[in-house]
């Protein structure tokens, strides 16, 4: 008979090395989901030891104490503690520690102890500790502990070997008697004991190097200098933006070109007909329109992931603490932000690192305001077709300035709305607090942030072939129902139910100056803001081709007002326009409310900025 | 004659005031005496769950830009960053 499946649980502080570790352990065998109910990520891997049993482990998210003070505490403790409906009991919980670092983490330890777990201490980067003159006096450790430690280096080949053979006669006991559960949250007075323990146990088994990890020292007299310190930050800005703009284009144009590809080999195979429509309109251009954004996913990815391990992140949010502070946001905020301006959806993903709940709420509203890169393609046909390439003040391109403003309004409307949040509705409180580990640096491993990549990336592309597709076939129906009249005029979008709800709103936007056709176009524009560009040649009736977008303008600066295309222009940098960022949203808050407010604010503001544009400009005489 | 300055040096006092360079012992924990969000008594865990003891040596490595907030704090051979105001809550002498 087969053994049972041995279940192990990783716990540890934050930056304990916890996840190159799970990483090394299980390679691509991964799974990744939710805890059902809440937005905590729950990974899960799968690896066989060296003499043959199954081993699942999971990956619990990082925590200094088991009082659960953030959904994600909360979770490791009901799965250390065994209360977690659905989830296993873990038959061997691996508390990991960076050696370097082991203060923290053996105060976690005692607090795990109490628990009557079966528990294990792995000392990880025990490579690093050794190199800087940390010495380990391991079993001594362990008897004072009460526990197995074992060591190991995760970044290394057979690093782990120390762990699966432990891990191995551990299994092959018989199970230990069930120990009883002491753990009870823990006053202040027992936190302090534990750490005066900890301290006490760290005195007698390990000595430190005279001198610290000077290269962290070094660097973070750089980088945290005020002055040097921001223009570092500018700069890696700089470059992530150059990379997922300029490295990704390319690929993007290779993607999108083998969508067309696909979607014409569809055209010409099948009959002309519904099902040939379907699947080149709706589920190839649609799907495709998806996909083509996956490079700068995992270009933004990559950065994130690299900056994470590497220890600059913490940095990141340290120095833009205060700077985002005086708009009510956190410092932790900086980078679910920054990675707004390639996709939301990524962004919002991104505001797990923040524990705060309001400061999560308020960073997840606001995310939809970055211009995202959907965007791009709706801003360029616009500026293209109405904005004159004149110089101004000699030496401003007109286009680009306008540009540059459209990024400028975003940011800005971003910050203002979050200082307003924070002015209505939380007031009254304090800011939540800032405390961070501030980690040494560590050289990033490249196993470790390819199979990080990898998992974003699939999470992105499974999104991808359920939410978005759905969408996508409902937004197809839309455009393709009922279908035009036998010698009908036009296209035959202009027939479909998409045509008819234009119609019945077009009096709604007409006072931001949209007619019935930038209205249709809005609709497809759901699914995907670029698809807006797409729509507007089909309700124009435009073949489609290599100059199509180049038509679209030449029509367009026919058929539109200034005034017309100025306030477009407006209602993109607002408009609550993509149905996946809402669904995320979603999901990420857990409820339709935040959902419905984030439509209701960004409709309002896009309503508001279109009225006033349209109106200026007609006032100005650009009517 | 009084000379305040060598006994100013050895009177307890905020974390959150020190500058850059500062570099002392824990004195005691004084939670309610910060103006956080937290309640007093989730301040102090945390502040020991970061390693925040009686006992423990701290230095200011660093400051923020405005304000000179946060401050990014070793305590014995980790670096934390903490704002000021709940900086106010560690005693040091």
């Amino acid at each position: 008979m087969e053994a049972p499946l041995l279940h192990l649980a990783l716990v540890g502080t934050p930056n304990s090395g916890k996840t190159s570790l799970f990483n090394a352990l299980t390679g691509s065998r991964q799974k990744v989901a939710n805890y059902p109910g809440v937005t905590v990520e729950r990974k899960e891997g799968f690896f066989v030891t060296p003499l043959g049993r199954q081993v699942s482990v999971v990956d619990l998210p990082g925590t200094y104490s088991l009082r659960g003070r953030s959904p994600d505490e909360e979770i490791t403790r009901d799965i250390v503690l065994g209360r977690s409906a659905g989830e296993s009991v873990p038959d061997l919980v691996l508390c990991v520690a960076d050696a370097t670092n082991l203060r923290l983490t053996i105060r976690l330890v005692l607090e795990l102890k109490r628990t009557g777990r079966p528990l294990m201490l792995v000392l990880n980067m025990f490579d690093i500790a050794t190199r800087r003159g940390v010495t380990v006096d391991v079993a001594r450790l362990s008897g004072m502990l009460g526990i197995p430690v074992v060591t190991s280096i995760a970044v290394r080949k057979g690093g782990t070997s120390d762990l699966l053979r432990q891990t191995d006669e551990i299994a092959m006991q018989a199970p230990p008697p069930s120990q009883q559960n002491l753990w009870q949250p823990l006053s202040v007075a027992e936190l302090r004991a534990t750490q005066r323990e900890a301290d006490r146990i760290i005195a007698a088994t390990i000595s430190l190097p005279a001198r610290p990890d000077t290269w962290t020292a070094r660097i973070d007299a750089v980088v945290l200098h005020p002055v040097a310190g921001l223009a570092i930050l500018a700069l890696v800005l700089f470059v992530m933006f150059q990379a997922v703009f300029a490295w990704a284009q390319p690929l993007m144009e290779l993607l999108s070109s083998a969508f067309a590809a696909l979607g014409q080999l569809v055209h010409d195979t099948l009959p002309a007909g519904l099902l040939q429509s379907f699947l080149q309109n709706g589920v190839i251009s649609g799907v495709g329109s998806v996909i083509v954004f996956l490079p700068q996913i995992v270009i933004i990815f990559l950065f994130i992931l690299l900056l994470e391990d590497f220890g600059y992140m913490a940095r990141a949010a340290f120095l833009m603490d205060r700077i985002m502070g005086g708009a009510g946001l956190h410092g932790r905020a900086f980078i679910p932000l920054l990675s707004s301006f390639a996709c939301a959806i990524p962004g919002i993903m991104a505001t797990r690192v923040i524990d705060n709940r309001r400061d999560r709420l308020t960073t997840i509203l606001i995310a939809p305001l970055m211009t995202c890169s959907a965007r791009i393609p709706v801003y360029t046909l616009i500026i293209s077709a109405f904005i004159p390439a004149e110089q101004v003040w000699g030496w401003v391109d007109l286009r680009g300035l306008v540009m540059f403003g459209l990024y400028a309004a975003g940011i800005a409307s971003a910050l203002g709305v979050s200082f307003l949040i924070k002015f209505f509705m939380w007031r009254d409180d304090a800011p939540a607090p800032f405390m961070l580990e501030l980690p040494d640096y560590k050289l990033p491993r490249a196993r470790s942030i390819a199979i990080g990549v990898y998992t974003r990336a699939k999470m992105f592309l499974q999104r991808a072939g359920t939410t978005i597709f759905s969408m996508m076939v409902l937004i197809w129906f839309l455009a393709s129902f009922p279908a035009a009249p036998a010698g009908a005029e036009g296209s035959a979008i202009n027939y479909s139910l998409a045509a008819m709800i234009g119609k019945a709103l077009e009096p709604l936007f007409a006072p931001l100056g949209f007619n019935w056709q930038i209205v249709v176009a809005l609709i497809p524009g759901m699914a995907a803001r670029e698809v807006a560009v797409a729509a507007l040649g089909t309700v124009y009736a435009i073949e489609g081709g290599k100059e199509a977008a180049d038509q679209i303008g030449q029509v367009l600066a026919t058929k539109w007002s200034l005034a017309t295309a100025l306030s477009l222009l407006a209602w993109y940098i607002f408009a609550p326009q993509c149905a996946s960022t809402l669904a995320v949203i979603r999901r990420e808050t857990g409820s339709w409310k935040w959902m419905a407010i984030t439509f209701g604010y960004m409709f309002a503001l896009a309503y508001a900025a279109s009225l006033a544009t349209y109106n200026i400009a007609v006032a100005l005489g650009a009517g | 004659m009084t000379n305040s300055k060598p006994t100013d040096a050895n009177q307890p006092r905020p974390l959150g005031l020190a500058r850059r360079g500062y570099s002392g012992v824990i004195h005691r924990l004084a939670a309610d005496e910060a103006n956080s969000a937290l309640s007093a008594i989730e301040l102090e865990s945390r502040l020991i769950e970061l390693g925040f003891v009686e006992g423990a040596r701290v230095k200011v490595l660093h400051e923020g830009i405005v304000g000179r907030d946060p401050i990014a704090v070793r305590i014995e051979n980790v670096t934390i960053a903490v704002r000021r105001r709940e900086a106010m809550a560690v005693i040091v002498v």
